[in-house]
Order: structure tokens, then C-alpha cells, then sequence
């Protein structure tokens, strides 16, 4: 039996930088991706015939570092690709527009404190910065390494100058829809600028402590958080990390299920030893790294019987569902959305904060959105192989859609909350429904099924304060060792987040390789 | 009951052998456990005591906290949470069990019987159904019920106890050993018989459903009239216990899911309950913090200390030497023992200072007047006292 130095489960973005990162070290290692290819929620897949889509649609994070580090560029992943516009949909048609640093289609008033606040939110995402690709500090007993990544943002936060400072120690927990209302009166451009530090989350505009940390973190990027989607698409991130993580040696496998982590344990102790596939396999290594999310990896794969109380109930409570539906059109062809040019940018439908808010309403309680807001995209657009000649692809993240519908997910409900996105999109694209070859709405729990993450939730686990950092999924495992020596984590759900950011897979290399 | 009662809800509940205890409870010595309405004294503790320790004594345990633990995993899932091995419990036998917070911080003492093969109770002094709730999640088919108001429970301590039984016809009772259970027809029911007890004497554990607890308890003073039993409470026990160096919760440890302090709780190892810890078990919730204390070593060991002179050292502090400049530790509980005749005491003394001279600051009360001296303690190995008899099977008879 061959024996591996590492073992992947998971060959999303976060599993494949790792992988790439160890392989390059000399590891010689091999990833396990249930489905048929990998690439996780970034994964292409073949929604009809002809037609294919990611969940993940765009990229706005994914660290320059890493990319250089495995030389993604030379294996097909467009370094600098062209920014996409954000786009504020308005039924009038005069859409709010956002492009390199310049609005359009709102006052003179709010143009100019759009520059005071980009300026303070650059500030800001440059402070912490270095958080993102660092192993969190433990809590408690640190190590010099550990207290060096406190003082380096000690430092940061003192070179802000008292007023900024001051400034982001009170921005930064505040709710979106307060910060909003400070700088800016268009409504669609409140709705626009708040998306970012909303989606994927289980926040409104009026929830406090979250949303601008969250926005802070997509803003970590080269691209101070404007979207892009490369030449090739979502996909040629993807591929560039398989022949990253290929070429340095790593083997990759799909359709290969893990089933268990091969606990071994004596008067030593426990310690993971290999893994099992659904098919009975057993593959055996030094160690095993789980890139799928916490919840799966200790509660269903590790087993409970080997974990402590405290920390098993810790990792139960874990808040993971998901908010974020898919909605996938096939189109025979480009639809028009009124008062715009092509549609090749991000389209966001939200009119106005509250319209935000009253479609989390319906959510928290378990229901479907009278009124969802959502986030549109047309690859095709921008890569013209993901639909036949002619033809076209829209992806909406669609909010907020409960992983925990009342009365349960059924078709109905499911094609309910699916009609309501298409007439919210003909709002502004009065036609689009004549251009409907096939539709696709994938609920969270259809999201949790397919690719294998609780709840369906965009981070894995909820990106909020107490799930933050050095707690991260939690204490006892934020920095990416495991209670169970041996045992690994590198996905989404770690320190810093999901998002295609690739953090996780790289910190978890770095803190293995030390 | 007055059903207008506003207060009926808070009012203490009455233990199954209620009627008899409150006849019985001539100085309305009442205290509460776990919301029973309980006895700290029925006569005079001291008398009670000498009950215990010269014919026998009966003490109401049914406020003591019992979960059945069922289902195919039910051992593996105690085996997690108990720091002893489970598996090693054999049909029909009871042990005595630690538990602790991952941080290997003892959350409370008790005892497990192993009823079948998947079919296990647990008893302790507190309730614990939200550690077990989580201690339970993952193992699917295990269930958990809080039996506590379904079961009666008697304990029947010291030297004639067996002989009590055996006269109440419980024909074969001498041939239990200690931690052995067994059962006899009752009434059409059950009587379950443990050979358990906190006294460090012989004793006995008596389990039967509360409908019958009454019965039980007649046919028992019946069998006892020329045996001298005698109903005693909570100081007596205490006083009994400390002979036998059992530990007392919020005495000797604080349990530590209520310790807001750190630190402020204990460990097995500290509390010389390291033989309860079993590292050949690849696994229990805090094995590998209670593992790095056995490296590391402990900060205090409870330490069993004969003191000179007869003023019980409650409240002490421990110095190392006899100026008191030096304080290394404090006592948890202290009596003069009449059973042993001595000063005895249990105290935390930091580990470290151990080997050394140990010096009790003793304060004590004259007639309004506050005294203090400073005595010298001995450490002692063995528990105060443990009587053959408590180990022989079959006891001698009485
Ligand atoms: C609806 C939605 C829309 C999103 N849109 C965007 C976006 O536009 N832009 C963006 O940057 N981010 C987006 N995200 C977030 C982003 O997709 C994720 O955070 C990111 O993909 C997580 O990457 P990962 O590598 O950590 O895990 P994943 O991508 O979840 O990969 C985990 C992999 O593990 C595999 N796996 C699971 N269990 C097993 C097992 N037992 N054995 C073997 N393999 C297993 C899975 O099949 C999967 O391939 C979105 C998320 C959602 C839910």
C-alpha cells in the first residue's frame, strides 16, 4: 500500500493551494474530491446541456501572493484581469454604477463622499491586511511569533493616526445600514455598497458587528474589492491550482469519497493515521488535512468518540447555514436589461436598504422572500465556452433564501422562491423570459447536497465575530492543528474565510510546513 | 395539598420515605439536596454518627441524581466522559467514577452501575443532565433519562447492616461483594441491593420503585429493632465520609462547571484521585490535558493529616513552617474522629512543599473569645478509618 506524507479531503480552491503548496515542499501527497471534479464551490459543472456555471461566480479576493507563489499565471490564471462594474439596478433605469474608484447616476454629493469613504475603507482593509494570510495567535501562553502578529497590528492601528483610528474603532462594528446613512442619500448606491458586506452572511443592514468587517475582508485583495472574472472564467483559477499542485507532484483524485479519518489511538494518545473512502479503501499518511468544512469534518467523519465534550459541543453549535440560493438560467441569447449597454458587469438588485431588509425578514423566520435581492452575473459574457455559440448563462446569488424553510424544502417551495427571482430580474429585463431555455434554483440545502458543505453556507461556517480569527471554526482548532495530532483543517471554515481567497489552504501549508 | 397555594412550586419536595423520616425527625433538622427536603439530623448527629460506626444507620439518598443510560452505545458513551474504563465494569457491578471538563477540571464525582450489557445508571450528587445532554450528542441510539423521582434509594451503613438484610430475608446478601449488585423479589417487584456506601464501613445501597419505598422501610426497622438502627443525616455522613477520606463536593472540590475563578476548581490527580484515570484508554474528554498534568505534575495534593492536639482545624491555612510565614496550602474539612481518636483533617497543599514540615494555624472559639495555636501535622497515607470488615466477604456476622 502506497503511504502518503499528506492526505487532502477536499480538492476545493482551499485543498488544491494547499495541496500545491506542500507538493512544492517535496510532500508527497494525494487529494480525495467526492465529486467527479474538483473544484468545490468554484467548480465548473454542466447545468444543461451545453451550458456551464460555478456557484462562485467572480473573484475579488484571491491573494496575489498565492497566485505568484504557484505560478498560477503560467498555468492559465489571468493575473490582472479587467475589473467588472457594480452595477445598482433601478427600475427608472438610472442605474447606480461603480467603476475603478468612480460613480455614476447619483448626486455630486454623494460622488464626493464616496471618495472620503473609499479612502477610510482602503485605510482600513490595509490595517488588517496581515491578519488575512497569518496564523492566528492562540489565546493565552503565546509564542513570540504569535505576540509579533498582535504588535504588527498594534503598529498598523497607531500608524492610522489618532483620528483614523478613532474612526475605525467605531466604524468597524457598526451596522451597514448606519455607515450608509452617514456618508451617502441614494438609496441604490447604500444598497450597492452594503451588498459586499452582506452576502453569504446571515446580516441585514441593521445587524450590528459584522457586515464591514466582512467587507473589509473582500477588500484585502489587489483589487480593493472589485469582482473580476478572468479570461477563462471562475474555472481557470481552478485548473491553474490542479496543474499547480500536479506539476509539483501531487496526485488528485475524484470521485473518491472520504468516509472516515482513521483514528489510531494507544497509551499515546489518538492520532489520525489515514482515511476510508465510501468504498471501504484505506489510504494511509503522516497526516490527514481536511478542506471540507469543520462541522462535516469532526461530526461526521472524525466521530464524536474521540473529541473532547466541551470542544464537540463547541463545533455542534457552529453556525452554519446557509442564505445564498443560486438561481442558473440558460438563455438562447444576450437578454436586455433596460437603460444598460451589455450587461458585463455585476448587477445588483436591491433598490433600497430596506428592501434588503425586508426580504432577511421573511428569512429568519423561514420563509422565502416576497421581494428577493440578488446578485447577477453573466459569464458568458466574459468566457464564451461556458454556452453554446449565441447563447448564454446568468448566475444570481439570490438572498435571502432559509436553509431552514418552514415546512421543509419541496419543489413547490423551491420553485416558488425560483418564479419570484426570474419576476424580480424581469423587473429589469422585461424579456427575459422569452430567452429561457432551462432554469436552476439551488436552494442552500440543494447547495449542502451537491458539493458537500453543511448548510450550503458561503464560508463554510458563519464569518461573524464569535467565528472569527483566533476562533475560527473555534478555539482549540484556529490554528489549523486539530485536538487530534495528526489531523488538519484548511478549508473555509478557517481562519481567515471562504470566499475564493485561498488564505485557508495557504495558512494551513505554512503552519504544517514550520 | 391547598392547590391555592402561591408558593407550590417552590416548596421542597418530599422524599419518598417522607412519612417515616418525619416521624422520625425530632428536632425538624431540616436542610434541602437537589430540591428534597432533607435531614441534616433527626436527633443528634453525634448519636447518629455512633450508630453508623457500632450497629447501623439508614440515610435517604433518593435526592441523589440517577440517569439510566441505555442503548447499544451506552458504554462507549460513558467511556468518553467518565475517565475510568467503562468496558472493565462487569455485569452487575458498580464503580466509582470522575468526570472532567476538557481541561481535565473535575465536574463532579459519582457512580456507575452496570445494569446490562447496554443498560448502565449514573449517580451523583448534582444534577448533570446538561453535561450529559452534551456529552451524549453523536451517539444516536443512546438515550437518556433522569430517573431520579422514579427510584428510592436507602443506604444502609455500618457493622450489623448485612445482618439487618439478612434478617429482612434478603437471603444471600452476605455474599456480595463490595460494588456487587443484586437483586431480590419485592412485593412483586424489584429490590435492588448495592454493597456501596460513603461511610468507608459496610454498607448497602437499597433501590426500589418510591411506590414501595414505605414497605421497604418497615419491614427494614422491623428486621433492625435489635440491630439499632437508627435514621441519620447529613452531618453524621460527613462526619463519616471524612473518616474514610471521601471527598465532598464544595467542600474538598468545587465542581467546575460552577467555578467562575480560574483555577479555583480541581483536578483527579489533585484530588489523589489518579487511579480513577485511565490513560491505557486512547480516549476520554480531557485526557490530554489531564496527561499533561501527570507530566507536568500537579499544583496541590489533598492530603490526609493527623493534627496535634483536639481543636478541629476548620478553615486552617497550612504553613511550612511553625512561624506562619510561609502558607502552602489550606484545610477542606477537619473534626476530631472519635472513631480513631484523633485530630483528623483533610487539606490542599501545594505539591511542591509536600516532604516538608506542616504547620495548622488553628483558630477556635471560648465562650465569645477567639483563640489561636499552631500545631504541627502528620501526613497520613491510609484513610483514617477502613475496617477489614468494609472488604470482607461475607462480612462477620453481628
Ligand atoms: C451560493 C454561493 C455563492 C458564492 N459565490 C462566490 C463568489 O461569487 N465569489 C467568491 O469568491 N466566493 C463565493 N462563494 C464562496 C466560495 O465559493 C467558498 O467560500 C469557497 O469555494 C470555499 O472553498 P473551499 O476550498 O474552502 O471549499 P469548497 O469549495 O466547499 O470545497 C470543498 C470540497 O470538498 C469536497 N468534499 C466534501 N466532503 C468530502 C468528502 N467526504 N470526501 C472528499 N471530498 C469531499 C467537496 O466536494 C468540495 O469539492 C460562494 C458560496 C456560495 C455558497
Amino acid at each position: 500500500m502506497k503511504r502518503y506524507d499528506s492526505i487532502i479531503i477536499g480538492a476545493g480552491h482551499n485543498g488544491l493551494v494547499c495541496a500545491a503548496y506542500l507538493a512544492r515542499s517535496g510532500q508527497r501527497l494525494v487529494v480525495l474530491e467526492a465529486s467527479e471534479t474538483a473544484g468545490g464551490l468554484g467548480a465548473s459543472r454542466e447545468f444543461h446541456p451545453g451550458f456551464h456555471v460555478s456557484v462562485a461566480h467572480t473573484i475579488n479576493h484571491f491573494s496575489r501572493k498565492i497566485a505568484s507563489d504557484l505560478k498560477l499565471a503560467s498555468y492559465g490564471f489571468e493575473a490582472s484581469p479587467k475589473l467588472l462594474p457594480t452595477v445598482g439596478l433601478s427600475v427608472d433605469t438610472k442605474h447606480v454604477v461603480l467603476h475603478q474608484d468612480a460613480i455614476s447616476g447619483t448626486s455630486a454629493r454623494d460622488s464626493e463622499s464616496y471618495h472620503d469613504y473609499a479612502r477610510l475603507m482602503m485605510r482600513f482593509a490595509g490595517l488588517l491586511r496581515p491578519f488575512w494570510l497569518k496564523t492566528m495567535p492562540r489565546i493565552g501562553n503565546n509564542s513570540l511569533a504569535e505576540l509579533m502578529t498582535f504588535a504588527h497590528a498594534g503598529l498598523n492601528l497607531r500608524r492610522l493616526g489618532k483620528n483614523d483610528m478613532r474612526e475605525f474603532l467605531r466604524v468597524v462594528s457598526l451596522p451597514a445600514r448606519d455607515l450608509m446613512d452617514e456618508y451617502f442619500d441614494s438609496e441604490p448606491l447604500k444598497a450597492l455598497l452594503s451588498w459586499d458586506g452582506l452576502v453569504g452572511s446571515k446580516l441585514a443592514p441593521r445587524s450590528p458587528n459584522g457586515a464591514v468587517l466582512t467587507m473589509l475582508y473582500r477588500m484585502s485583495g489587489e483589487s480593493k474589492g472589485a469582482h473580476v472574472i478572468p479570461t477563462g472564467g471562475v474555472k481557470s483559477l481552478i485548473e491553474s491550482l490542479m496543474t499547480s499542485a500536479a506539476t509539483a507532484g501531487a496526485e488528485i483524485r475524484s470521485s473518491a469519497e472520504v468516509d472516515r479519518i482513521l483514528i489510531e489511538g494507544g497509551g499515546a494518545g489518538l492520532v489520525a493515521r489515514g482515511v476510508r473512502l465510501i468504498d471501504g479503501e484505506t489510504i494511509e499518511a503522516d497526516r490527514v488535512i481536511s478542506a471540507i468544512d469543520p462541522q462535516r469534518t469532526f461530526l461526521d467523519l472524525v466521530g464524536v468518540e474521540v473529541l473532547d465534550i466541551g470542544f464537540t459541543n463547541r463545533i455542534r453549535r457552529l453556525r452554519c447555514d446557509g442564505y445564498v440560493a443560486k438561481l442558473h438560467l440558460a438563455l438562447n441569447g444576450l437578454p436586455e436589461f433596460d437603460g444598460l449597454g451589455r450587461p458585463d458587469g455585476r448587477m445588483i438588485i436591491a433598490p433600497d436598504m430596506d428592501a434588503i431588509e425586508y426580504a432577511f425578514d421573511d428569512a429568519k423566520y423561514g420563509e422565502c422572500p416576497q421581494n428577493p435581492v440578488m446578485e447577477i452575473v453573466l459569464p458568458s459574457v466574459h468566457d464564451a465556452s461556458v454556452a453554446p455559440t449565441g447563447r448564454h448563462v446568468l448566475s444570481a446569488h439570490v438572498m435571502y433564501v432559509p436553509y431552514r424553510m418552514k415546512g421543509g424544502w419541496t419543489n413547490a417551495a423551491r420553485d416558488l422562491i425560483c418564479e419570484r427571482a426570474i419576476d424580480t430580474i424581469a423587473r429589469y429585463a422585461p424579456r427575459i423570459r422569452e430567452h429561457i431555455e432551462h432554469r436552476e434554483l439551488l436552494t442552500p440545502m440543494d447547495l449542502e447536497q451537491i458539493f458537500r458543505v453543511t448548510g450550503g453556507h458561503w464560508h463554510h461556517t458563519e464569518f461573524a465575530m464569535d467565528q472569527l480569527l483566533m476562533m475560527r471554526p473555534t478555539y482549540e482548532a484556529a490554528q489549523y492543528r486539530t485536538p487530534i495530532p495528526g489531523l488538519f483543517l484548511c478549508g473555509a471554515g478557517c481562519h481567515p474565510g471562504g470566499g475564493l481567497m485561498g488564505g485557508a489552504g495557504h495558512n494551513a501549508a505554512v503552519e504544517i510546513l514550520r | 395539598m391547598n392547590t391555592t397555594d402561591p408558593y407550590a412550586g417552590e416548596r421542597l419536595q418530599e422524599s419518598p420515605f417522607h412519612p417515616r423520616l418525619q416521624a422520625l425527625n425530632i428536632r425538624n433538622a431540616w436542610a434541602s439536596w437537589n430540591g428534597y427536603k432533607f435531614a441534616e439530623y433527626y436527633y443528634d448527629a453525634e448519636y447518629e454518627y455512633f450508630c453508623v460506626r457500632n450497629s447501623c444507620g439508614t440515610y435517604d439518598i433518593s435526592p441523589m441524581q440517577k440517569y439510566e443510560i441505555s442503548g447499544p452505545d451506552a458504554e462507549a458513551m460513558l467511556n468518553r466522559m467518565v475517565t475510568r474504563d467503562v468496558a472493565k465494569i462487569k455485569l452487575n457491578r458498580v464503580a466509582y467514577c470522575v468526570w472532567c471538563t476538557d481541561e481535565g477540571r473535575m465536574i463532579d464525582d459519582g457512580t456507575i452501575f452496570k445494569l446490562s450489557s447496554d443498560k448502565f445508571m449514573l449517580t451523583c450528587g448534582s444534577p448533570c443532565s446538561a453535561w450529559l445532554e452534551k456529552s451524549v450528542f453523536g451517539f444516536d441510539g443512546v438515550k437518556v433519562a433522569d430517573v431520579t423521582d422514579n427510584l428510592a434509594a436507602l443506604s444502609v451503613q455500618g457493622p450489623t447492616s448485612c445482618a439487618v438484610l439478612k434478617n429482612m430475608g434478603l437471603i444471600g446478601i452476605d455474599a456480595a461483594k463490595r460494588f456487587d449488585i443484586m437483586r431480590f423479589p419485592f412485593h412483586g417487584d424489584t429490590l435492588m441491593v448495592s454493597r456501596t456506601g460513603f461511610t468507608g464501613d459496610l454498607g448497602y445501597e437499597l433501590w426500589i420503585r418510591p411506590a414501595l419505598a414505605l414497605e421497604l422501610w418497615d419491614e427494614l426497622y422491623a428486621a433492625g429493632a435489635d440491630y439499632g438502627i437508627q435514621p441519620y443525616g447529613e452531618v453524621a455522613t460527613n462526619m463519616a465520609r471524612l473518616e474514610a477520606a471521601f471527598i465532598m463536593p464544595a467542600m474538598e472540590f468545587n465542581e467546575a462547571l460552577r467555578t467562575v475563578h480560574f483555577e479555583h476548581d480541581q483536578t483527579p490527580f489533585e484530588l489523589n484521585l489518579g487511579w480513577l484515570v485511565d490513560f491505557d484508554k486512547p480516549h476520554f474528554s480531557g485526557r490530554s490535558a489531564l496527561l499533561r498534568e501527570k507530566k507536568r505534575g500537579s499544583q496541590y495534593a489533598l492530603t490526609k493529616l493527623d493534627i496535634e492536639g483536639n481543636k478541629p482545624a476548620e478553615g486552617s491555612y497550612i504553613y511550612k513552617n511553625k512561624r506562619c510565614t510561609r502558607k502552602i496550602g489550606y484545610v477542606t474539612s477537619a473534626m476530631w474522629s472519635p472513631a480513631v481518636k484523633a485530630n483528623i483533617a483533610l487539606a490542599m497543599i501545594r505539591t511542591e512543599h509536600l516532604q516538608g514540615q506542616l504547620w495548622a494555624e488553628i483558630y477556635y472559639e471560648k465562650e465569645l473569645r477567639q483563640y489561636s495555636r499552631v500545631a504541627r501535622c502528620t501526613r497520613k497515607e491510609k484513610p483514617f478509618w477502613a475496617p477489614a470488615r468494609a472488604r470482607v466477604t461475607p462480612p462477620p456476622d453481628y
